[in-house]
């Protein structure tokens, strides 16, 4: 079998004809893979799901234990019609996973999903999965993006925390995986006094704290009063009426974009913070040479860049132009 | 030079002038000499190195990097210096102090500097070679100006900021001087010729308080709508400075030219076509010009209206009365038609003078000034010697169609709002308020953005076109860059009409007919 019989892009998402499945469709399907919990990847309504157990219980935090009709935990090699699937850790967020695709003849495929290679302390490390087809994002598919060492950019935020004492540091991350990301990583930087988080992040806060990571004294950003220097949110909460209680805030926000200055400028951000979970330009290329895999698919983000590194070096790669999936997920 | 880079990093986005003013302070107080004195001199644009132009940075990195990928990282980034800095390959970050790197940018001759430029990049980490290569280029866009550099100085030690002005000319960069100054040493004197000298200004005033002084103890004379500056020749040197001591002599050698005297005039720049005077918006095409072509020159020459004399022909007339000074501008010689004295206002009464205010003879008069006969001159806001009573603000009726969030003290709140008038049957936008309004009524006006908020696109949004803002402005000028075709100055709200139904805002073309 040819590797595009065994999976192709269509309209709900990447579809494997001889498993019957699809890989994070974007619409309710009768039967889904998921490779992590973010919402443009981990939809509610399809008839059955595979996921990491992760994975499992993140969605049915977000949506409800209703999420699926029957819901199965990847664990080893498991079959799915004609082909054998295993998930692999990504490194992007709890949970995050790659999916490996063996046909019983024909090339193997490994869907990466969103991954990224920089240590992590709220998930399991990236592992390489040798493949004839690598399936790969480029959401940062262009070589300016080198990400710097994320605790090095901790100890920008505790500067800024330093030279502006009176003012609380509001630091605008994802609900999943940043947030709890960046919480580790003060930790790891030193900040030991309480951090306060905004409601939404509450529950899947706890969930990290259950699964066994130490975010350390976490307090409630809802109270009139918060007793905290510095606040994580949902970046949506800076639109909101919430940000009002707070005296003259420096607004900060960590994502990978804000090695760019037009980006944060764009965002009105006070304090830019470089933190990605998702894999840079030295991190892609690298993965690729690693793997050197017959053909790269890429999947989402700044195609032409990675196209034309592949050009180069002399890999076969083509672009699938999914669309649905965001540059990194509200 | 990392501290240098961290600090143009935040000053590159913070908005708040409190904060920027904090952030240089520490880097100042923070950061040996000479390095912080380079950094001194780069922040205000008195560091004059070597220029690198952008087609040796290009160069530079079309050697390294392949001419796709460079292409498609800078139509991302947006910036040439940017994506240069990033797409540096190196695994060094060296701490390379700025003296170091201010000396590389000054000393190497011009066809050692690409390899020059090179080799220090491969020495230094993603922000610090942003840093180098904006130095490199002088182009530092920080929102900082000299004025608030030398805030920033006075806040670290005793000398005030007038002090500080009145040497600054003198001083060059990496300051140790003036350093040693701050640290409780002598004060530097100023070495330079035609030094700027701190300016006096007026306070705001109107008719109730000033019919509890004495009209006899006071002259007036017409406030003009132009810029205020030093114009000096001391032996031959000749500067124009800005009121708050920026050199802009640059932009204006047709009056640097006519500066035939001996002595240090302040007054008002304006642009004058024989007696006529223009509007503001002329003047405003000749500011911040580094070349001033012909036609401009011809088109719209410079000129200045005198109003006061610091220093003439050797001698300093600060500590004489306004009255004795202005005795002396009477009979002097300025050597040129250019420059001429500002008359003043023949009155007895404080209704004399609120009559000639109603009905100035230019449009271009803005208000009177009014200064005690007996005012010495001193650098700085003193409350009351000198008064000026602006003329009444121009207001129209606009609605409010696109709000955008704040900054600092506003952050949260949507505080800037951008307002529109009637053209036919639709809204075009005319111009941006931000303040105005109490605390109160921001709250308000908050709410009224959020509960009728009809688009939203990133920090902006678009509001249900509902609610009309009393929008008063200083005045207004022709431009071709605004979709409605007309600038205002200084506009902000004056009254939240909450009464008033949209229909009845005003018209564009009401507005087009104030232009002067």
């Amino acid at each position: 079998m040819r590797a595009d019989q065994i999976l192709h892009p269509t309209e709900a998402g990447l579809y494997c004809p001889p498993g019957d499945f699809f890989i994070d469709p974007i619409r309710p399907v009768p039967r889904a893979l998921i490779t992590h919990g973010h919402g443009d990847h981990a939809r509610a309504g399809h008839g059955a799901v595979m996921a990491t157990q992760q994975t499992l219980d993140i969605m049915a935090i977000r949506y409800g234990e209703d999420f699926t009709e029957t819901r199965q935990a990847a664990d080893g090699v498991t079959r799915v019609g004609e082909v054998e699937v295993s998930f692999h850790p990504a490194g992007h967020i709890l949970g995050s996973a790659q999916i490996a695709i063996q046909p019983d003849k024909g090339p193997k495929i490994v869907v990466s999903g969103d991954y990224c290679r920089a240590p992590n302390p709220v998930c399991a490390s990236y592992e390489p999965v040798p493949c004839d087809v690598f399936v790969t994002e480029a959401t940062f598919g262009l070589p300016v993006f080198r990400h710097p060492d994320p605790v090095a950019e901790m100890t920008r935020l505790i500067a800024s925390m330093a030279e502006f004492p009176g003012r609380p540091h509001l630091i605008g991350a994802y609900a999943l995986g940043k947030a709890q990301r960046v919480i580790a990583l003060a930790r790891q930087a030193g900040i030991d006094g309480p951090i306060a988080i905004h409601g939404a992040l509450q529950r899947l806060c706890d969930f990290h704290v259950e699964q066994g990571i130490d975010l350390g004294p976490l307090v409630p950003a809802t109270a009139k009063q918060v007793d905290a220097q510095l606040i994580i949110a949902p970046p949506s909460a800076f639109a909101s009426a919430w940000v009002q209680r707070f005296q003259d805030p420096v607004i900060g926000f960590a994502s990978g974009w804000m090695a760019v200055r037009a980006r944060a400028r764009q965002r009105g951000v006070e304090l830019p913070l470089v933190i990605s979970d998702h894999v840079d330009w030295p991190q892609v290329t690298q993965t690729i040479r690693e793997l050197a895999p017959e053909e790269i698919w890429i999947t989402h983000g700044t195609e032409d860049g990675l196209m034309r590194w592949c050009e180069i070096e002399g890999f076969a790669a083509r672009p699938l132009r999914l669309v649905g999936y965001e540059e990194e997920p509200e | 030079m990392k501290a240098f880079a961290y600090l143009l990093e935040r000053l590159a986005f913070t908005a708040a002038r409190n904060a920027k003013l904090r952030l240089l302070r520490h880097y100042l107080e923070q950061t040996p000499d000479p390095d912080r004195g380079y950094a001194l001199a780069a922040l205000t644009g008195d560091l004059k190195l070597r220029a690198v132009t952008p087609s040796l940075l290009r160069g530079l990195i079309e050697e390294r990097v392949d001419g796709q990928l460079f292409a498609l990282s800078y139509d991302f980034v947006g910036d040439l210096a940017e994506t240069i800095a990033l797409l540096w390959e190196t695994d060094e970050d060296q701490d390379v102090p700025l003296h170091q790197a201010v000396a590389l940018l000054s000393d190497t001759g011009r066809s050692g500097l690409p390899a020059a430029i090179a080799a220090m990049l491969d020495r230094l980490g993603p922000s610090q070679r942003l840093a180098f290569l904006k130095l490199a280029t002088g182009n530092m866009r920080v929102g900082l100006s000299a004025r608030m550099a030398r805030i920033a100085l006075a806040e670290m030690g005793a000398p005030e900021v007038k002090d500080i002005e009145e040497i600054w000319h003198g001083l060059t960069p990496p300051y140790q001087p003036l350093f040693d100054w701050i640290a409780g040493g002598t004060q530097p004197e100023h070495a330079a010729r035609a030094p700027f000298r701190p300016v006096m200004l007026s306070t705001p005033v109107d008719l109730d308080q000033l019919r509890a002084l004495d009209p006899a103890d006071y002259t007036a004379e017409w406030k003009w709508d132009g810029i205020r500056v030093q114009a000096i020749n001391d032996g031959g040197t000749r500067r124009l400075y800005s009121r708050t001591g920026e050199d802009i002599g640059k932009a204006f050698p047709d009056l640097l030219d006519a500066l035939n005297f001996d002595g240090a005039l302040d007054g008002e720049l304006l642009v004058r076509r024989g007696p006529e005077v223009a509007p503001f918006g002329d003047l405003q095409k000749r500011l911040g010009r580094k070349v001033v072509g012909r036609a401009m020159l011809d088109s719209h020459p410079a000129g200045l209206r005198v109003y006061d004399v610091m220093i003439w022909q050797g001698r300093d007339l600060r500590d004489l009365p306004h009255e004795d000074r202005r005795a002396i501008l009477e009979t002097a010689d300025f050597g040129s038609d250019r420059i001429d004295l500002s008359p003043l206002l023949p009155f007895e009464t404080w209704d004399d003078l609120a009559a000639l205010r109603a009905d100035p003879p230019s449009i271009v008069i803005e208000g009177v000034m009014i200064k005690r006969r007996d005012s010495t001159y001193v650098g700085g806001r003193p409350r009351g010697p000198w008064f000026k009573w602006k003329r009444d603000p121009m207001v129209v009726d606009a609605v409010m169609l696109y709000a955008q969030r704040g900054h600092g003290k506003r952050s949260g709140f949507y505080s800037d709002f951008t307002f529109g008038l009637w053209d036919g049957p639709q809204l075009v936008p005319v111009g941006k308020a931000y303040f105005g309004f109490t605390d109160e009524e921001l709250r308000e006006l908050d709410r009224f953005v959020r509960n009728n908020t009809t688009e939203r696109f990133g920090p902006v949004r678009a509001v249900a076109p509902k609610l009309v803002l009393e929008v008063a402005f200083e005045g207004l000028n022709a431009s071709p860059r605004h979709k409605s075709g007309v600038a205002m100055r200084f506009p902000r709200i004056s009254r939240i009409r909450w009464d008033k139904p949209v229909d009845e805002a005003d018209r564009l073309e009401t507005l087009k007919d104030m232009i002067p």
